[in-house]
């Protein structure tokens, strides 16, 4: 993998998430509550709200649309909604976020 | 009509003066004196309103509508100071006699105060009314200290009260191990461990020695072993004993309690007794089930039906939320004796079972008591166990094989085994009631009183429900927040204030939030509780805001945002309408003029909302707060300035009242109206709060509204002055915020208060009251009256961009 900083995991506030914008749309960085951090599309698979304005609770997000749950770690919808979100490899290493470019810049069906 | 004479207002006598009245309305003339000056109450459920979890008010049994209409002469508050039996007359402490036919004792017991030094020193109580208990929540307070003696189930209820309300608790015991008389060691040992988790000391085989005093006020505990205990407060709750001096001193047979017999009748055929002041055959009450028995009983003998009471076994559950702890019978060690016992030290969990001659007769749980019930059943009956003794620990579900469903041990009951030990309702008692339509809890508690005293079996009662009704059952009315608590709204703020929470780890940690950081449900519920309850310490948190609120604008399907701009009253100017058409050119903006007569700039990209909102502002606009569960808009019509029929300066009045209110936080969002006349043009009587100005003044109505529900609002009050209309407003505003639960609408809320005359005390007849709720408004307001965007854009514009731009990358 070839990894790229995407920038500092100050820059993210808890609970909450930044946009990274590439060649195929917005893919949203989320910082949760123990600082981990996880990368998914900003597209929410049922009407491509934007997941970066969601409400990040436990390893989750919320939609902001239409309350869709997702797990940040796989993607996957979560309760009674089916459907999932193209997720991407991230993690924190000093302090920088970084994120697999080979995957940004394939897009989401890689 | 018989005269009958009740001392004493406590939980039997009530209960025996229900059967009474329902058996023979009319019959009797009831005078019914009280020390306390209070009716009947709960006083099982003292303990949750010593810790806050519920108020006085939810414990009442009796109300003063139920003492009317039974036509009971209610002497609360007056002692008995003798009883003339020669002449059949009470004297009471008015120096009143009442005449009486029939007289009932039910005078309880009185705690039992240690005899140490210093026990007479201000700030020593005890724990058996109400007015015991207020006086520890009025001492109680966060980094306050608190000893408790005595490590029974009462101190045990008072250590976690207090230790609820933030103070340091430490619990002193004689004995060896905690509950002597219920637990064993083992199971005494983990729950001094979980206690101790909670953070209440508690020291064991300790021995007290004198009470430290200053300035008359209690200061420490002295122990044996000369340590010494600083404290508060110091609560002796080491026991109780029957109150028996009355029936002694007008010459009745008395032992330690007053002796009665199977009748309830004592030595004078005229007189009965009952509760804790008796003794039968010798032996004491104090749990509530025999008592009730007692009460059923006493009213049958003086209905003049034969009747008998028989004592029972008794089961104990402890009522300190989190430890789940049961105990019946006996589980002392002896010959001939077996134990059957299971631990799961992981778990936290440990059951014993006594049993002689293939029969239980005692049974001791900690950490999982599902099963306690069953077990209990087993006891009494004095059923034959040999043949189950191998699984029987593990209850009923193991019994024959059956899967482990948790509803498995309840349906495997028989239709005899109790599940409301306090009021002896069994199983097939419950399934009758709801095959006869009783299909809720509360319907259930109604005509068969299962759950109605100290509520334990409240969630054996819903699975019997359940498994009667099968998918009908809809669990209960009382909702919790969300999946995140079993609290539900009321009790969740009430333990904010009384626990002194102060953040939302706190919150989360203090009352056992069963994920780590909550969920789009609880988290701005929380956040907008606890902004409200300590605006001056409490820092808003914009991470448990819902995207609107978090990013100042509405959010729109496709992800923009809507941009709004205060308008104070709906009027604005030809500046500001330039300065909103060069926004709408330079960001590309829809334009619609809203029922709320403002300017909404439709399609802001989210990117681009910090600029747009530093140009709005360099023409002097602030946020609108079109996205918030706050303050909304406040809609005028044109008033005595313009119109040919207005009454009053409706636009004036619009725009005060807009400048005092905006930028506060409210549970759902608060729509306001100011119309000049009856004609109502600003369409006042549909809006949260509406004022309609007559020639005379100005009339103020509540609760309107206009969404999914049309409600025209309710008239709160009318008044003559335009300053009358800003304090009666900012006051109302002020209870919701500080009363309505999250997302309720003022007409919601107000329903749920039981209508307006509440409301109207508070915030119209009582001038304190109402200088209280605008005081705190106004504090609240110091903090939270500022423009959002200017802040925003001076301090966090950074976040509304893209965290890194990747689109070049890939072109390469």
């Amino acid at each position: 993998m070839s990894w790229i900083d995407i920038g500092a995991l100050e820059d993210i506030p808890r609970q909450g998430a930044r946009v990274v914008k590439t060649a195929h749309g917005c893919v949203a960085v989320f910082r949760t509550l123990d600082d981990a951090v996880f990368a998914l599309s900003d597209r929410c698979a049922h009407k491509a709200g934007p997941l970066s304005d969601g409400l990040v609770h436990d390893h989750k997000v919320t939609c902001p649309l239409h309350g869709w749950v997702f797990s940040l770690e796989t993607g996957q919808a979560l309760g009674a909604d089916q459907g999932s979100v193209p997720s991407y490899p991230a993690r924190v290493e000093a302090g920088r976020i970084l994120l697999d470019a080979a995957r940004l810049t394939a897009g989401a069906t890689a | 009509m018989q005269k009958l004479v009740v001392i004493g207002a406590g939980m039997a006598s009530g209960r025996m003066l229900e059967h009474l009245f329902e058996a023979a309305p009319g019959e009797f003339d009831v005078t019914l004196f009280n020390a306390e000056p209070r009716g009947n109450y709960n006083r099982i459920m003292l303990s949750p309103v010593l810790s806050g979890e519920k108020s006085y008010d939810e414990i009442v049994t009796h109300d003063a509508d139920w003492y009317a209409r039974h036509g009971v002469h209610c002497r609360f508050g007056e002692r008995v100071t003798a009883i003339d039996r020669a002449r059949k007359v009470v004297l009471g402490a008015s120096g009143d006699e009442v005449p009486y036919d029939k007289l009932v004792i039910a005078t309880g017991s009185n705690p039992f105060i240690v005899p140490l030094p210093g026990h007479d020193l201000d700030g020593v109580v005890a724990y058996r009314d109400l007015d015991d208990t207020n006086r520890m929540i009025a001492a109680a307070g966060p980094g306050r200290r608190a000893v408790v003696i005595g490590g029974g189930l009462l101190g045990l209820e008072a250590a976690a009260g207090l230790r609820l309300r933030g103070m340091e608790v430490t619990v002193v015991h004689l004995p060896g191990h905690l509950m002597e008389r219920q637990l064993d060691p083992a199971a005494g040992y983990l729950l001094r461990r979980a206690l101790g988790e909670r953070g209440i000391e508690v020291l064991c085989g300790a021995n007290s020695k004198e009470i430290v005093g200053q300035d008359g006020k209690v200061a420490a505990l002295r122990l044996e072993d000369g340590t010494e205990i600083a404290c508060d407060i110091l609560v002796m709750a080491v026991g109780i004993r029957p109150a028996a001096a009355l029936g002694r001193e007008a010459g009745l047979t008395t032992g330690r309690a007053i002796a009665v017999d199977a009748t309830m009748t004592t030595s004078d055929p005229d007189v009965l007794a009952l509760g804790e002041c008796v003794e039968f055959e010798g032996q004491l009450f104090g749990l509530v089930a025999p008592l009730y028995d007692q009460a059923k009983v006493a009213a049958q003998t003086l209905l003049g039906q034969s009747a008998a009471f028989v004592p029972r076994e008794v089961s104990t559950k402890l009522k300190v939320t989190g430890c789940d702890l049961f105990s019946a019978g006996d589980f002392a060690e002896g010959e001939g004796r077996e134990d059957i016992v299971f631990r799961d030290p992981a778990r936290g969990v440990y059951k014993r079972l006594v049993l002689k001659d293939d029969r239980i007769i005692g049974a001791v749980m900690y950490g999982d008591t599902a099963d306690g019930n069953w077990f209990y059943g087993l006891m009494k009956d004095g059923a034959d166990v040999s043949a189950m003794r191998e699984t029987l620990i593990f209850g009923p579900g193991f019994q024959g094989g059956a899967p482990a469903d948790p509803m498995a041990a309840v349906a495997a009951l028989p239709d005899e085994a109790e599940i409301c030990g306090c009021n002896g309702v069994s199983k097939g008692m419950i399934v009758k009631a709801i095959e006869g339509g009783a299909h809720t809890l509360d319907a259930i508690k109604i005509c068969t009183k299962a759950s109605g005293s100290c509520g334990g079996c409240s969630g054996l009662v819903e699975q019997v429900l359940a498994l009667t009704l099968g998918g009908e059952f809809v669990k209960p009315a009382v909702k919790p927040v969300c999946g995140c608590t079993d609290l539900t709204h009321e009790e969740l703020r009430r333990l904010i204030r009384s626990k002194s929470l102060k953040s939302m780890p706190e919150v989360m940690q203090e009352l056992g939030w069963k994920t780590p950081d909550g969920c789009p449900s609880c988290r701005p519920a929380l956040n907008f509780y606890l902004l409200v309850e300590w605006p001056l310490e409490y820092r808003d948190d914009l991470q448990s805001r819902f995207v609107n609120e978090r990013n100042h604008g509405n959010i729109q399907k496709d992800g923009t945002y809507s941009v709004m701009p205060r308008m104070f009253g709906g009027m604005t100017n030809a500046d500001e309408l330039r300065a909103i058409a060069d926004a709408a050119d330079k960001y590309g903006a829809a334009v619609k003029v809203t029922g709320g007569q403002r300017i909404d700039l439709l399609g802001i990209r989210k990117e681009d909302l910090p600029s747009i909102w530093a140009d709005l502002g360099a023409a002097g606009m602030v946020s609108g707060h079109a996205y918030t569960k706050g303050l909304r808009t406040v809609k005028t019509c044109v008033g005595t300035d313009w119109c040919r029929f207005g009454t009053q300066d409706s636009t004036g009045l619009g725009i005060r009242l807009e400048k005092r209110l905006w930028g506060s936080w409210t549970p759902h969002k608060f729509k306001l109206a100011v119309t000049g006349c009856p004609r109502n043009c600003a369409e006042a009587t549909c809006k949260d709060l509406g004022v309609v100005c007559v020639d005379s003044g100005y009339e103020i109505g509540v609760g309107g509204a206009a969404g999914i529900e049309l409600k025209a609002t309710e008239p709160l009050a009318k008044v003559a002055t335009e300053a009358e209309v800003i304090d009666i407003t900012v006051a109302f505003l002020q209870l919701y915020r500080e009363g309505a639960n999250y997302l309720d609408r003022p007409h919601k809320w107000i329903a749920k208060t039981g209508g307006l005359d509440w409301i109207r005390e508070r915030v119209v007849d009582d001038p304190d009251s109402r200088r209280a709720l605008i005081e705190r408004f106004d504090i609240s307001q110091s903090v939270y009256q500022k423009d959002p965007w200017a802040d925003h854009v001076a301090t966090r514009a950074a976040l509304y961009t893209p965290l890194a731009d990747l689109t070049k990358e890939a072109a390469e």
